[in-house]
């Protein structure tokens, strides 16, 4: 029971890193279409940045606002300079861009930054919490609650307030969107800023626990990817879950059946839920019409 | 295209191959050369699937994988000759993309590419950890496919750089043929007119599912069969020959040179195989400038190298 | 001598009525048109006889075979095939493989014979080829036979689905709004076309806005409003028909003359 417990946290950890992953990218699918593959490099640029300047002498708080900043101005600027003038392109090139766009990251990043591994102070110490039975670093629990505190954030600015609900009609249909005067353009603008600042936060939250070098993006953004599908792409709420379920999937088969084989179990659990429901878990079904 | 134009597009291919090693500096250039030849097999493949079919995959590399490890396994466990090894590859490549293909294609767009990127995810994941069969993450030798001492016997002798270029080329030759002749055929017409319009090629009794498993068949096989080559004339294999960056590397290399055409592949994988060659000059700087052109071509050339030149031609733009 | 029937079709999306309880009958050779305002189910109506939508409750068959809810492939293969109110048109084939592809079934294609280009497969190729040919003569479009299909004109391509459908070879034929977009000379065409189709023995079922070519050219004609048949007859019984006029005036257009 004890190790049970330990798996969850360990679980949740983890999955709340992925569920914020997973939410940058149904930002940017909701504003654009577009699956951002360079998301998982938010996360690293958050870690790094905030890593660096903390280690140049700013204070943690100051560093991380500064990593989160810069990181919202990377994906404005690649919203500008990669995906917008390659509008209407199919997907498989769309793919194409934002690989290469998190190629692009993490090289550059790999000539600013190095090729090591980081690491940051945890925020509030190292002292091991124990809850039913099992004990839990008071990093995680910064973790879980920020990615709650995001998550209840995002929904009220979707549901109560004017911007927010700009977004989500931009989201419902572009062009009905134009015509009744929102600045679908600014949505899109937004949309890569707000998910680039999740992903630097999550990656800020993370990092005193999972360490952070320049090439940790990929894997990341694999993970966020698969939980939003496995969510059902698009829906806020498919990241949330989608991502806790992967987290604990993955903290469960590294406990009980293989640490090696922890990620295989998330993907082929992700195989079979899109076996059964081809659109993820709360994915809306779409008619085609003809 | 008409029977004319495939055996004009096959005429230029072979030419190029042939007049191709007049310009080598050094023997290395018959390497560089003949993985290019591989990199453009695999690519076809996806021409087929993603240009005639139009059907994503971000896992094709597991097959490449599948192939690779076919020719260093199967020799040693099963006492197989290692060019048979290559159909065994195959084989088995045809066998998983049968059964895994029925339920991953009903799915579209990104759940289709999530699907096939966690197939080729897993098949990297079982090479990499059964340590005891694979070497795991350094990989494993190869044993030589043992036609050059053949070869010699016949009063032939030639390098291994050379063999392998003759090798390739010959069959990305036969790769580019079968490719151009599905193009032209029923098949290959129920799978163009399935990537037009589903709904449609169903009211003239194309059995969409069936013709979407093929394509993805044919082009699992491709990709199995450029993963033996490289394996075989390499020597030597890691699990990264089934990595997500081999998946992408190859959708890059089709969607570059123009994903509807066989020539275009082969300059895609010509051109994003001379890359990394040229830009290890630039050390550090590789990945920056490689994302970099990445987002670049799709920018400018959205359809494509070939596609986007020809189109020029025509004078109607792009 | 019914060939197509229909009994009792309804469906529902999401607690939504669409078509509700809708039956009529198409005997070969017949022209018979479904008409009705904008949002009466008609388009429904179609995509759940040709297998698009799977219908809630009631039967359709063919030829008195049971084939309600067979996919569309499965049905082509029987003798009935349709087209399109939105264009489905393979674009980026030319126009004569987007006929030759009408021809899928009669090509029987198989996946050794066209990967190693076998002779036999080949024949095949060039003897459906020929027949392609000679079905865009009929429409009139043999001479952007090696054209782009996205490059053709909407009228071109209104004619050119229809020329696919036919490759099919089909014994019913739907057509959805062939007519729609085109202009009067294109109309005209369509409806000799059609009325020619008609002649040569296969069941036509259309849907169309065009009044004055419906009351031309069909044989029956059923009215829907609000997913129900609200009446069915000869062109003249249903122009007369009090329920039809009140259906039309209702949305403030007349049935001799309603186009949206």
């Amino acid at each position: 029971m004890d190790a049970f417990m330990q798996f969850i946290y360990s679980g949740l950890t983890v999955g709340a890193v992925y569920a914020l992953v997973a939410l940058g990218f149904t930002i940017i699918y909701n504003a654009s279409d577009v699956v951002n593959f360079a998301q998982g490099e938010f996360v690293m640029l958050g870690g790094m940045i905030t890593v660096f300047a903390f280690d140049a002498g700013l204070p943690l708080p100051l560093a991380a606002v500064l990593a989160i900043v810069i990181a919202a101005a990377i994906g404005v600027a690649l919203n500008k300079l990669a995906i917008e003038p390659a509008r209407g392109a199919p997907v498989v090139s769309l793919i194409i861009i934002t690989i290469g766009a998190s190629i692009l990251i993490r090289g550059a990043s790999q000539i600013v930054f190095d090729k090591q591994l980081h690491r940051l102070p945890a925020f509030s110490g190292d002292e091991p919490i124990h809850l039913l039975g099992a004990t839990l670093l008071p990093q995680s629990l910064w973790v879980i609650g920020g990615a709650f505190a995001i998550f209840v954030a995002l929904w009220l600015f979707f549901t109560r307030t004017l911007l927010g609900k700009a977004v989500l009609a931009t989201a419902n249909n572009r062009l009905a969107a134009q015509l009744v005067g929102i600045n679908t353009g600014f949505v899109m603008t937004l949309s890569f800023a707000l998910s680039a600042a999740i992903g630097a936060l999550a990656g800020v939250l993370v990092t005193p626990i999972t360490l952070v070098s320049y090439d940790v993006g990929v894997g990341l953004a694999l993970k966020g990817f698969a939980a939003a599908m496995l969510g059902g792409m698009g829906n806020p709420k498919g990241a949330l879950v989608g991502g806790l379920l992967l987290g604990l999937f993955e903290a469960l088969t590294a406990g009980y059946i293989s640490s090696q084989y922890k990620e295989a179990v998330a993907f082929i659990v992700i195989l079979g839920v899109l076996f059964v429901m081809p659109q993820g878990l709360f994915g809306a079904k779409k008619t085609e019409r003809v | 295209m008409t029977a004319k134009q495939k055996w004009i597009q096959l005429g230029i291919l072979a030419v190029i191959m042939l007049a191709l090693p007049a310009f080598f500096p050094s023997g290395y250039y018959y390497r560089v050369g003949a993985l290019i030849y591989v990199n453009a097999l695999s690519v076809i493949g996806l021409v087929v699937l993603i240009g005639y079919a139009g059907q994503i995959s971000l896992g094709h590399a597991g097959f490449a994988g599948i192939g690779a490890y076919a020719c260093a396994l199967a020799p040693e466990h099963l006492g197989l000759h290692p060019a048979l090894a290559v159909l065994l590859g195959a084989g088995v490549s045809a066998l998983m993309a049968l059964l895994i293909g029925r339920p991953i294609l009903r799915l579209k767009g990104y759940y289709l590419a999530v699907a096939t990127l966690g197939f080729g995810i897993l098949v990297s994941m079982v090479l990499s950890n059964e340590r005891s069969l694979t070497g795991g993450p350094d990989g494993m030798a190869v044993p030589d496919i043992g036609l050059r001492p053949l070869l010699r016997d016949m009063g032939l002798r030639v390098s291994g750089g050379e063999f392998w270029y003759a090798a390739s080329a010959l069959v990305l030759l036969l790769g580019a043929w079968i490719a151009l002749n599905l193009h032209q055929s029923a098949t290959g017409r129920a799978m163009r007119a399935l990537h037009g319009s589903e709904t449609a090629a169903r009211t003239v009794g194309i059995d969409v599912a069936r013709f979407k498993l093929q394509a993805f068949v044919i082009s699992a096989v491709y990709a199995s069969v450029a993963g033996s080559l490289l394996a075989l004339q390499n020597g030597f294999i890691t699990p990264d020959v089934a990595g997500f960056m081999h998946s992408v590397e190859m959708v890059t290399m089709a969607v570059l040179g123009g994903v509807g055409s066989v020539l275009g592949a082969t300059l895609g994988a010509a051109i994003l195989t001379l890359l990394p060659q040229v830009l290890t000059v630039l050390a550090d700087y590789e990945q920056l400038v490689l994302g970099f052109v990445m987002i670049l071509v799709m920018i400018f050339l959205p359809l494509g190298l070939l596609p986007s030149i020809t189109a020029r031609f025509r004078g109607r733009g792009v | 001598m019914t060939i197509l029937e229909v009994k009792g079709l309804g469906i529902s999306f999401g607690g939504l009525r669409a078509v509700n309880d809708v039956s009529f009958s198409v005997k070969p050779g017949e022209i018979v048109s479904v008409i009705g305002p904008n949002g009466a189910g008609k388009t429904t109506l179609f995509n759940m006889i040709s297998g698009v939508y799977v219908p809630s409750d009631g039967s359709v068959s063919l030829n008195g075979e049971d084939i309600t809810s067979t996919p569309p492939h499965l049905l082509a293969a029987r003798g009935m095939t349709r087209t399109f109110q939105n264009l489905q048109i393979f674009h980026d084939m030319t126009v004569l493989e987007n006929v030759i592809a009408g021809f899928h079934l009669q090509e029987r294609p198989s996946i050794l014979g066209d990967l190693l280009s076998l002779p036999a497969a080949r024949r095949r190729s060039a003897a459906v080829r020929e027949k392609a040919v000679a079905f865009l003569e009929k429409v009139r479009l043999a001479g952007a036979a090696s054209e782009q299909a996205g490059n053709l004109s909407y009228g071109a391509l209104k004619r050119l689905e229809i020329a696919r459908a036919l490759a099919v070879g089909p014994k019913v034929l739907l057509l959805d709004e062939p007519a729609a977009g085109c202009n009067a000379v294109e109309t005209e065409e369509i409806d000799t076309l059609i009325a020619e189709l008609a002649k040569s023995g296969i069941a036509i079922l259309l849907v169309e806005h065009d009044m004055k070519m419906v009351m031309r050219i069909s044989n029956h004609i059923v009215v829907l409003d609000h997913g129900e048949k609200i009446a069915e007859g000869t062109p003249d019984v249903v122009s007369r028909h009090p329920d039809v006029i009140a259906a039309y005036l209702g949305t403030e257009e007349e049935p001799a003359h309603a186009d949206g």
